[in-house]
């Protein structure tokens, strides 16, 4: 299956990556080869597969409703690029 | 052409669990900003998810009320979309495998009457955070406080025909959260949000229109607003020959309109998946029992009950079931003044119109159940009139002592004393020569007219009844 | 003293040869003066190191006599580590202090092990030659113009060079197994949710399993021992009871029936690694083991299925690195879509971004279930051949790469890059254990062979690992350029 231009730029959108024009043939190139690695398990009839999507067969645990974490916002906070005021700022977000 | 709406509502409850959906982060509402935002909340890198035990107890405690299909496994999934309050870029949620299947509600419209609602399903999600728009230097400031915090997200089939239904909905889904406690679900703080599906169509016609999504809307009043406002803007569009777009739009109250949001938010594919940080969660027979086992009275069950056991009309049993605190509160009442009859008469009378005027939340009132039922009880033991009670009920307002030092400090303690009555008897026989006659010349009718002019004598707290005996004693 | 194995090093604490500190110190000499050339580590934190075996001697001196207590060991900067930087090997983290600790590095912690760092690795994982590290590629000690595999490449050369005494690393299609066989040294992937992923910073996370990088498989089941069992804070964290690995050590292999799939000794391998391989197959015949050749009918199917599953995770996985609230932002943004796109653009290297360019086109409307759902069931078909291999034998032996180490930037395909995992890869979608074993040397670099175990099946690996191990010496194998001083 090509992997075309629009769609690279379409995929870029969705996982918010900038794609500068000189990059998008090459990308769209790679990305093509692994489609192709890719679709060699198109092959296969696996029509009364079941998917197996986590090789554990178990079941989730259950967490008891208890607040254990304590506060550390200042020192978390150190990590952030930008904070005010116990907030996090990002470039305005319109809605 | 006359039309008919069809709508269908999403209802989010933020459920009162005490700490996160998947973090034990504490989950308190109106905590200082990004308080509650621990490792996990702020998707630091290595962080990873464990359900919280309660949350699913209380989604499956909804399912149970409104006789929904359990999910005897159900699975997360992964919503992607970037958001700054969104840390993760991923929202948990439950898309094919939601823990609550196909269930309905009853719903009980003004005119007495009932419809039955169905429920498509309720999944388990995680909640947002929130930007602050105000302005940080052209910046926007995020709080996750609220990120992580457990959703059931509530969806109706396309039953619901019109505003008005739309909002016994909603009241009844608020009622029944609020009875099994596993919700605040106050719309003004968040904790209960709705987005409502409208769309219209011919009246007959079988075929449904295209529909568009209104979000945005905090309180039981905007979603009627919202949803006629909607359903005029399609008809006065279908009628002009235009077409009704699928979108998405923003209900503004303050103007009664809306508009479509920015397209691009929704143009968003969310590329879901079964979240891998997670395994499939199982329930059994066993467990579903032992989460039946701890249902309480619902409001159905209550209002029947109310009717049977209090011999309350179908209405004061509905107005008093409504919700679970006033329901509470009445059956305090009746229990403890022993008139449940007079108790339905003040909760749905005074007390209701006191908190309706100063927009009161019954745990707001000054007068509580104990006090309201010693008030009754002073009426039942004739200590007071029904007329001095509403008296005694408004100083009960400004003061907090008992009822019983409120009659006596206000010297408002009916006059039962035969010696005081006959005097007071006496005084109106006297000043009423000509009505006096016409009582004895059999004109019955007279006798209410003697009555009041005694009680006024005794500005209101002689005995009734007395009076009435005495004063025709004295006139044979 | 710095070649020895964990094993050796207990005795030589426990009998005073040597104390913690000095054997440390030993290793952090080595780290200064090998690291400028392998590029192993890109964090040395000698100062919490010193005082953490000065902690340990003093816990010896008081009667502790835990089999980890003042070993000295370098975690995969995968691993989230309190107060330490933990880059992932990415630009977006460059600049990351861990608020807290992995559950791998608080049980090495707690086992009185000492951290001597944090090493290199191809970025978020992604690799199979460490040459995708922001931090610059990591070389291989036998020949520093060849690549030590990958991803945690850092971990093995430092194992490989002695430049500590274990290592942990972490495995999601060979980034254990690839590094090791390519180093000549010893690296176990457990099965799925037999070590905790808490702290791990994730990649594949249906696929991602840590486990140990070190000189022999005796040391891997100590390191196992402190490393395995359940923690309620990763939920896909097995409850499986956790033996003792070393316990089972020294059992016959009497009658050990080992699988010999013809898909791995098959075209596209080279001659060398086969003859070493088959070698090695000598040494178990001659211990009593009888070798049966078997199929793994959809093997070939394993990269396919791998390159929707892995970066479909992945490229969730990694929507968290936004610029908000830790790691790297973009210089003055225009607005939000800029901060995100150039963040991540900036902040992401080429093949994480390619990785996440495949994931979220693979769970784009209309491809789910050509794609993702597809690969499901492909991982479906492969995890049924490995059980009913189970079902004949009690082991699966191959080769761990189908050549030795190639030189740096000798591959720049990614797909050819992608094939370099061919052996390894099915193991993860099944969720298996497997390991891989140094077993020769081919023009002068080490060949790994590769053991894979039924599910849980760990001691019975370990046990075969070291069975040979105990009949051979390639595991005490060093590259001639960085024994001196031992």
């Amino acid at each position: 299956m090509a992997f075309d231009k629009s769609e690279v730029e379409k995929v870029a959108q969705l996982a918010r990556l900038h794609m500068s024009e000189s990059d998008v043939d090459e990308v769209a190139a790679r990305i093509t080869d692994i489609l192709a690695l890719i679709d060699q398990m198109q092959s296969v009839d696996t029509e009364s597969v079941e998917p197996l999507a986590h090789p554990l067969d178990m079941t989730q645990r259950l967490r008891p409703d208890v607040a254990t974490e304590p506060n550390r916002r200042d020192e978390l906070q150190q990590l952030a690029p930008e904070t005010e005021d116990g907030l996090f700022l990002v470039p305005k977000v319109i809605e | 052409m006359e039309w008919e709406a069809v709508i269908g509502l999403e209802v989010h409850v933020s459920l009162s669990t005490q700490s996160k959906l998947f973090s034990g982060t504490a989950s308190i509402f109106g905590a200082d900003p990004n308080t509650e935002a621990n490792i996990f909340d702020l998707a630091m890198p290595g962080t990873l998810p464990v359900l919280n035990e309660e949350a699913l107890r209380m989604a499956v405690k909804f399912g149970l009320s409104i006789d929904a299909e359990i999910g005897k496994r159900s699975v997360f999934d992964r919503k992607n979309y970037f958001y700054p309050d969104l840390p993760k870029g991923y929202q948990v949620t439950q898309l094919d495998f939601p823990t609550v299947g196909k269930g309905s509600l009853t719903i009980n419209l003004e005119d007495g009457s009932e419809r039955v609602i169905g429920v498509t399903r309720a999944h388990i999600e995680e909640n947002a955070g929130k930007s602050l728009h105000e302005d940080f230097h052209g910046m926007s400031g995020i709080d996750l406080n609220r990120s992580g915090e457990p959703l059931l997200e509530i969806v109706s089939e396309p039953e619901i025909r019109n505003a008005t239904e739309a909002v016994a909905y909603l009241k009844k889904l608020h009622a029944i959260v609020r009875y099994l406690d596993i919700s605040d679900a106050i719309m003004a703080q968040g904790s209960m949000r709705c987005d409502v599906n409208v769309s219209i169509r011919p009246k007959g016609e079988t075929e449904l229109g295209t529909r568009t999504e209104l979000k945005n809307i905090n309180s039981f009043r905007f979603v009627e607003k919202a949803i006629n406002s909607e359903i005029q803007r399609q008809q006065d569009l279908l009628e002009d020959g235009g077409k009704v777009v699928q979108e998405t739009r923003r209900y503004d109250a303050e103007r009664d309109t809306s508009s479509p949001m920015r397209s691009k938010e929704f143009a968003n594919d969310y590329r879901y998946f079964p979240e891998p940080d997670l395994l499939p969660v199982e329930i059994d027979d066993t467990y579903i029992e032992a989460v039946r086992a701890t249902l309480p009275e619902l409001p159905d069950a209550r209002k029947a009950r109310f009717v049977s056991e209090y011999s309350l009309s179908d209405y004061d049993a509905g107005v008093l079931t409504a919700s679970r605190e006033m329901a509470e509160y009445f059956e305090a009442v009746a229990k403890a003044s022993g008139d449940a009859k007079l108790a339905a008469n003040w909760v749905t009378g005074d007390l209701q119109a006191l908190l309706n005027k100063n927009n009161w939340e019954l745990t707001q009132s000054p007068i509580q159940a104990d006090r309201l039922s010693v008030l009754i009880k002073r009426i039942i033991d004739n200590t007071i009139s029904g007329k001095i009670a509403k008296t005694v009920f408004d100083a009960m307002l400004e003061d907090s002592a008992s009822v019983d030092e409120i009659i006596t400090a206000k010297g408002l303690k009916q006059v039962t004393d035969n010696g005081a009555i006959e005097s007071l008897v006496d005084e109106v026989i006297a000043n009423n020569p000509e009505q006096v006659q016409q009582f004895r010349d059999g004109k019955e009718q007279v006798l209410g007219y003697l009555v009041g002019q005694a009680m006024k004598l005794s500005q209101g707290k002689a005995n009734p009844g007395q009076v009435n005996q005495m004063l025709r004693e004295k006139m044979k | 003293m710095i070649e020895k194995t964990v094993a050796e090093l207990y005795s030589a604490l426990n009998s005073g040869e040597i104390s913690s500190v000095e054997l440390t110190q030993a290793y952090l000499d080595r780290i200064n003066r090998y690291n400028e050339t392998l590029n192993a580590f890109i964090t040395v934190s000698d100062e919490s190191a010193l005082s953490k075996a000065k902690q340990a001697d003093a816990l010896r001196a008081k009667g502790d006599s835990s089999p980890l207590l003042g070993i000295p060991l370098a975690h995969k900067d995968i691993f989230c580590t309190e107060g330490v930087k933990t880059t992932c090997g990415s630009k977006i983290l460059h600049n990351f202090i861990s608020p807290y600790d992995a559950t791998v590095v608080t049980r090495f912690n707690d086992a009185g092990a000492v951290m001597l760092g944090k090493t290199n690795m191809d970025e978020f994982a992604m690799g199979s030659s460490n040459e995708t590290s922001y931090f610059g590629p990591v070389r291989n000690p036998w020949d520093t113009e060849r690549v030590p595999g990958g991803s945690s490449g850092g971990s093995a050369a430092a194992v490989a060079a002695d430049l500590c005494a274990m290592a942990t690393g972490t495995d999601t299609g060979g980034s254990i197994r690839q590094p090791a066989a390519f180093c000549g040294v010893t690296g176990f992937k457990p099965s799925y949710g037999r070590i905790s992923r808490w702290g791990m910073i994730a990649f594949a996370s249906s696929l991602d399993q840590a486990g140990p990088i070190c000189k022999s498989a005796e040391d891997a089941a100590l390191m196992l021992n402190a490393m395995a069992g359940l923690d309620t804070k990763d939920s896909t964290s097995a409850d499986v009871d956790v033996e003792d690995y070393t316990a089972g050590l020294d059992n016959s292999l009497e009658g050990l029936r080992i699988g010999l799939p013809r898909q791995h000794f098959a075209e596209g391998l080279s001659a060398d690694v086969e003859q070493a391989v088959r070698d090695a197959l000598r040494v178990y015949e001659k211990l009593g083991a009888e070798l049966v050749d078997i199929d793994l009918p959809n093997n070939h199917l394993s990269v396919s299925a791998y390159y929707v599953v892995a970066p479909a995770e992945a490229s969730a996985n990694l929507s968290r690195f936004d610029g908000v609230r830790y790691g790297y932002r973009c210089e003055d943004p225009v607005d939000l879509e800029d901060m995100y796109k150039r963040t991540r653009s900036e902040g992401f290297g080429e093949e994480v971004k390619r990785r996440i360019m495949v994931g979220t086109y693979a769970l784009s409307a209309g491809f789910y279930d050509a794609y993702y759902r597809k690969a499901q069931k492909i991982r479906r078909l492969i995890k049924n051949d490995f059980d009913a291999a189970f079902k004949d034998v009690d082991i699966i032996i191959g080769p761990t790469s189908p050549h030795t180490a190639f030189k740096l930037g000798a591959k720049t395909d990614p797909v050819a890059m992608y094939l370099e995992d061919i052996y390894t890869i099915a193991v993860n979608l099944a969720g298996l254990p497997g390991m891989s074993v140094p077993v020769g040397l081919a023009d002068g670099l080490p060949v790994g062979m590769h053991m894979v175990a039924s599910d849980f099946a760990e001691a019975k690996l370990l046990n075969v690992a070291h069975q040979f191990q105990k009949n051979t010496d390639w595991h005490r194998q060093r590259a001639t350029a960085f024994t001196e001083g031992q």
